[in-house]
C-alpha cells in the first residue's frame, strides 16, 4: 500500500495540520497511559498509607484550573489553524476554469466550458485554479477527491462550489462519499491532472458540440428567457429592465434580496435563481418568473449559467480554452 | 458468607419473591424492570452484532465476498439502527440506571413505577416494529435517514422503522422523567446534591437530554412520515422542501444523543475508579458539573456534522468553536480519574480493567474528535472510515466498555452471585485488544480516503480491511465470553456478600440481591459520597459486611 499522495499545496497544508493533530494526540495519549501505568505501579492495594491519600485529596482546584486552561488554550490554537484553511474553500479565485459536475444515481457527468463531456472522469490542468460547480439530479451525493484533501456534498436543485489548484500530474480516484443508495460504492471516477500543454491537447482531441456558452445562448432564446430578460445582443438597450432584470453585467454584481441580504451573483446564484426565482426588493414586474425546476435539465442549466457569465465582460472570462 | 436463608434478612430477595411469568411481566419493581430491559437489549445487541459481523465479512475482499450491494446496504443500516436506538441509547440508563437509581438514593422504587413498566413495553413494541421493518422489506438508507434518499428514492420500509424509532423516543422520555423526578424527590434524609454519587449526576444530565432532545427527533420523524404519506413538501426539494432542514433537525437530536450514550458510561467509570482505588473521586464537584456542562454545550454543536453539507461559512465556524468547547469538560473528567488513581489503593479487578479500558479508548475517541472539529481537517476526513473509527472508539470502546464494567461491578448486587474473576479479567483484556485491532486500521483507511458505507472498495485498501475484520472476529469471541460466564455464575457462582468491593454507595448497605423494598429501614446519609474513612470505621470485624471472596 502506498501512502496517499498530495496533489496540491492545499493538500500539503492539510497534512501539516493533521500532523500537528497527531503529535498533540500522541502526547496526550502518552500522558494518559503513562500516568495510568505509573499510578498502577506506585499505588497498588496494600502499598499506600492513609496519609498519602489525605494529602492527595487536598489542593484539587488548582489542578483543575491549570488543566482546564491549558486544554482551552491548545484547543483555541487548533481552532484558528483549521478555520483559516477552511475559509479559503469559500473564496474561489476569479479566473478559475469552471467545470460543471452533475451527480445522479450512480454516476458523475462532467461538462467543460468548451462543450466537452465526460462520465466518471475529470481532466484538469496543473497550475491553474479549477472551480467545480456541483449539483445533483436526485439524492444528495458528495464529491470527494482525497489527493486534494477536499470534498463537498452535492445537493439536488442547487449549486455547490469546490475549487483547487492541482500541482502534480497523474491519475487519482474520486469518490461519492454521501450514501446515495444501491450502487453507492460504484459511483467513483478518475481525476486526471495534466500539464498545461497536455490539457490543451486533450481539449482539442475531445469531441465537443459547440461551446457550453453557445449552447446556453441558444437555450436562452428557445426557453423564452430572452422574451423578458435583456441580453446584449437581443435588446437594443442592454439595461432594459421594463419586464425583468437585465442579464448584462448581472454575473459578479451585488444583488439585494427581499429579506435584505446582499449576495454576489455567482454561478450558484444564477443556477438557483432559474430553478427558484429570487424575490428582489423594489422589483415588481408584470409577470412573475416561473420556476424552471424539472423544465430544464442540469446539463441545460449548466449551459445557461455558462452563457450568462459571458454577459459580464468586465470580469475575466472563465472559459477554459 | 451467609447462605440462602440468612436469618437477619427480613424477607426474600426481589429475584425469587414470586417466580411466575405474570409477576415478572406485570412487575412494578424497578429491579425486575431493569432485568427485563437487560434481557431485551442483550437480544438487540446480538442482532446488531450479526449485522456488524456480516459487514466485516463482506469487506474481507475488495469486490465483496458474500453479500450483494443491496443486502450489504441493508446490513449496515440494520446494524446502525439497532445498535443506536435499541442498544446504545437505552443501555446503561435502563438497566443499571433502573436498578441503581432508587438504591443509590435510598428509596424504595422510582417515582413512577407504572410509567417505568410502560416504558419497557413501549421499548419492546418499538423494537418489534423496527425489526419488522428491517426484515420484511428491509431498509437501505443508513441509520441517518437522509432525505430525499429516504423519502423519494428508497424501496425500503421507511415507515415502520421510523415509527418504531418514534415510539422508542417515548420510552426514553418516560425513563428520563422518572429519573429526574426521583433524583429531586426521593433522596434519603441527609443526601444533599453534593452527596450524590457521580453516577446519579451523570444519569441526571442524561435524563435532561432525553427529555429535551428526544421530542425533536419525534417531530422530525413524524414530518418525514407525513411527507412520505401525504406528499407534503418538507424535506424533499422536488416538492419544494429543503433536504438540509432534515439534517439540521436530525442532528439537533442525534448529536446530544451521543452524550446520552456516553454520560452514563462516565458515571459508571467514576464509581468504579473510586471504589477500586478506595479513594474519593478527585475534584468531585468538577466531575459533577462537567456532566451538566457536557449536556448543556452538547445542544449547540450539532452543526459539526454538516461542515461539507452546504451550510454557511459562519455557522461552520461557530459550530467548530463550540465543538472544541464541549471536549473541555470531557478532558476534565479524564484528568480527574487519573487524579483519583494517584495516591489510591488500586485493585485491578475486572470492573477496574474495563474502566481503565474506557479511559484509554475514550481518550482516543475524544482526541480524534478534535480532528473532526477542526474545519479543514474535517473536510478531508468526514464521511470516511476515520469517522467510523472515531465514533466506535466513543460508543464501543468507551460506552460498551463502561457498560460491561458496570455489569461486572454490580453483578453481585443484582444477582447475589460473584462472577468468575479470572474469566472477567480475560474478557476485559480480549475486548481491549480486539477492539483496537478492529478500529485502529480504520483511522488510516479514512486518511487514505476510503469512504464509509461502501459495499466494494479499491484493492489498495484490502490489507487494512482484513486486519480490521480479524479484530472483529476476536471482538465477537470476547463479547460472547461474559454472556457464558454470567449465565454460569447465575447458578454456580459463589454467593456474594453485601459489599464485596468495600464500596461506599447506599446500594452496598443492603442485601445482595436486595429485598423487594430495597432497604429494611430508610438509610440516613451523614457524610459525602466516597467517604472511605467512615466506611472503614463502620465496617467492623472483617468478613461480616466488607471483604470479598477474592483480593
Amino acid at each position: 500500500m502506498t501512502w496517499l499522495p498530495e496533489a496540491s499545496a492545499h493538500a500539503m497544508r492539510i497534512d501539516l495540520l493533521l500532523a500537528g493533530l497527531v503529535v498533540i494526540s500522541l502526547a496526550v495519549l502518552g500522558l494518559v497511559f503513562g500516568l495510568m501505568l505509573l499510578n498502577i505501579l506506585r499505588f497498588r492495594a496494600g502499598r499506600t498509607t492513609a496519609i498519602a491519600r489525605a494529602i492527595a485529596a487536598h489542593k484539587s482546584w488548582r489542578f483543575e484550573i491549570v488543566w482546564t486552561a491549558v486544554t482551552l488554550a491548545i484547543f483555541f490554537a487548533l481552532f484558528l489553524w483549521a478555520t483559516q484553511l477552511y475559509v479559503v474553500g469559500f473564496r474561489p479565485p476569479a479566473g478559475a476554469i469552471q467545470v460543471y459536475v452533475t451527480g445522479k444515481q450512480w454516476m458523475w457527468k462532467v461538462q467543460y466550458p468548451g462543450g466537452q463531456r465526460e462520465i466518471n472522469a475529470l481532466h484538469v490542468p496543473a497550475g491553474r485554479p479549477v472551480q467545480l460547480l456541483l449539483t445533483s439530479e436526485d439524492v444528495i451525493h458528495d464529491f470527494s477527491i482525497p489527493v486534494l484533501r477536499i470534498k463537498h456534498d452535492v445537493l439536488p436543485g442547487r449549486y455547490q462550489s469546490l475549487w483547487f489548484t492541482a500541482d502534480r500530474t497523474g491519475s487519482f480516484r474520486f469518490y461519492c462519499t454521501q450514501f446515495c443508495g444501491l450502487a453507492h460504492s460504484r459511483m467513483t471516477g478518475t481525476l486526471t491532472i495534466l500539464s498545461a500543454a497536455d490539457y490543451a491537447g486533450w481539449l482539442n482531441s475531445t469531441p465537443a458540440s459547440g461551446s457550453l456558452a453557445a449552447t446556453g445562448e441558444a437555450l436562452f432564446i428557445r426557453s423564452g428567457c430572452s422574451g423578458c430578460h435583456a441580453s446584449s445582443r437581443y435588446a437594443p438597450d442592454a439595461a432594459d429592465t421594463s419586464r425583468a432584470p437585465s442579464m448584462v453585467g448581472l454575473y459578479g454584481s451585488r444583488v439585494v434580496l427581499a429579506d435584505g441580504r446582499a449576495v454576489v451573483a455567482d454561478a450558484a446564484f444564477l443556477h438557483d435563481s432559474i430553478v427558484d426565482a429570487p424575490r428582489r426588493p423594489g422589483a415588481s414586474f408584470a409577470t412573475e418568473m416561473p420556476s424552471f425546476r424539472g423544465v430544464l435539465s442540469e446539463d441545460e442549466l449548466a449551459a445557461l449559467v455558462a452563457y450568462l457569465q459571458t454577459l459580464s465582460p468586465t470580469l475575466p472570462p472563465s472559459a477554459g480554452n | 458468607m451467609s447462605g440462602t436463608l440468612d436469618p437477619t434478612a427480613p424477607q426474600r430477595s426481589y429475584l425469587w419473591q414470586d417466580g411466575t411469568l405474570r409477576s415478572w411481566l406485570l412487575t412494578r419493581d424497578h429491579k425486575r424492570i431493569a432485568l427485563l430491559y437487560l434481557g431485551s437489549i442483550t437480544a438487540f445487541f446480538a442482532l446488531g452484532s450479526v449485522g456488524a459481523a456480516l459487514v466485516r465479512l463482506q469487506l474481507l475482499e475488495p469486490g465483496g465476498t458474500i453479500l450483494s450491494d443491496a443486502t450489504y446496504n441493508r446490513m449496515f443500516t440494520m446494524h446502525g439502527v439497532v445498535m443506536v436506538w435499541l442498544f446504545l441509547v437505552p443501555s446503561i440508563p435502563v438497566t443499571l440506571g433502573n436498578f441503581l437509581v432508587p438504591l443509590m438514593l435510598g428509596a424504595r422504587d422510582l417515582a413512577f413505577p407504572r410509567l417505568n413498566l410502560l416504558s419497557w413495553y413501549l421499548f419492546v413494541a418499538s423494537g418489534l416494529l423496527v425489526v419488522y421493518g428491517l426484515f420484511r422489506g428491509g431498509l437501505e438508507t443508513g441509520w441517518t435517514f437522509y432525505t430525499p434518499l429516504s423519502s423519494e428514492y428508497t424501496e425500503g420500509r421507511v415507515l415502520p422503522v421510523v415509527l418504531g424509532v418514534f415510539l422508542n423516543g417515548f420510552s426514553s422520555i418516560a425513563t428520563g422523567v422518572n429519573f429526574i423526578v426521583s433524583i429531586h424527590q426521593l433522596r434519603a434524609p441527609g443526601m444533599g446534591w453534593y452527596r450524590l454519587p457521580l453516577m446519579l449526576w451523570a444519569l441526571y444530565a442524561t435524563s435532561v437530554i432525553f427529555v429535551l432532545a428526544t421530542p425533536v427527533l419525534g417531530i422530525t420523524l413524524l414530518l418525514l412520515a407525513f411527507e412520505h404519506l401525504f406528499r407534503v413538501g418538507v424535506f424533499d426539494p422536488s416538492l419544494g422542501g429543503d433536504p438540509l432542514l432534515f439534517q439540521q433537525l436530525f442532528w439537533f437530536y442525534s448529536h446530544p444523543a451521543v452524550y446520552i450514550m456516553i454520560l452514563p458510561g462516565m458515571g459508571v467509570v467514576s464509581e468504579i475508579v473510586s471504589t477500586f482505588c478506595h479513594k474519593p473521586v478527585f475534584g468531585y464537584r468538577f466531575v459533577a458539573w462537567s456532566s451538566v456542562s457536557i449536556a448543556a454545550i452538547g445542544f449547540v454543536v450539532w452543526g459539526h456534522h454538516m461542515f461539507v453539507a452546504g451550510t454557511s461559512l459562519y455557522s461552520a465556524i461557530v459550530f467548530s468553536m463550540f465543538s472544541f468547547f464541549v471536549s473541555v469538560p470531557s478532558a476534565i473528567k479524564v484528568f480527574n480519574w487519573l487524579g483519583t488513581m494517584h495516591g489510591g489503593s488500586i485493585r485491578l479487578d475486572a470492573p477496574m480493567l474495563y474502566a481503565m479500558g474506557f479511559i484509554g479508548l475514550f481518550t482516543v475517541g475524544g482526541l480524534t474528535g478534535l480532528f473532526l472539529a477542526s474545519l479543514a481537517a474535517d473536510v478531508h476526513l468526514t464521511q470516511t472510515y476515520f469517522v467510523v473509527a472515531h465514533f466506535h472508539y466513543i460508543m464501543v470502546g468507551g460506552m460498551v466498555s463502561a457498560y460491561f464494567g458496570g455489569l461486572h461491578y454490580w453483578w453481585p448486587k443484582i444477582t447475589g452471585r460473584m462472577y468468575p474473576e479470572t474469566w472477567g479479567r480475560l474478557a476485559a483484556g480480549l475486548i481491549f485488544f480486539g477492539f483496537n485491532l478492529t478500529f485502529l486500521p480504520q483511522f488510516i483507511l479514512g486518511f487514505e480516503g476510503m469512504p464509509r458505507r461502501y459495499a466494494t472498495y479499491p484493492a489498495q485498501f484490502q490489507v487494512l480491511n482484513v486486519l480490521s475484520s480479524a479484530g472483529a472476529g476476536i471482538l465477537a469471541v470476547a463479547y460472547a465470553l461474559p454472556l457464558v460466564y454470567f449465565t454460569w455464575s447465575l447458578f454456580r457462582g459463589a454467593r456474594a456478600p453485601d459489599n464485596p468491593w468495600r464500596a461506599t454507595g447506599l446500594e452496598w448497605r443492603t442485601a445482595s440481591p436486595p429485598p423487594v423494598e430495597n432497604f429494611a429501614e430508610t438509610p440516613v446519609v451523614t457524610t459525602y459520597a466516597y467517604d472511605y474513612a467512615e466506611l472503614d470505621g463502620r465496617a467492623g470485624p472483617p468478613g461480616t459486611a466488607v471483604g470479598g471472596p477474592h483480593v
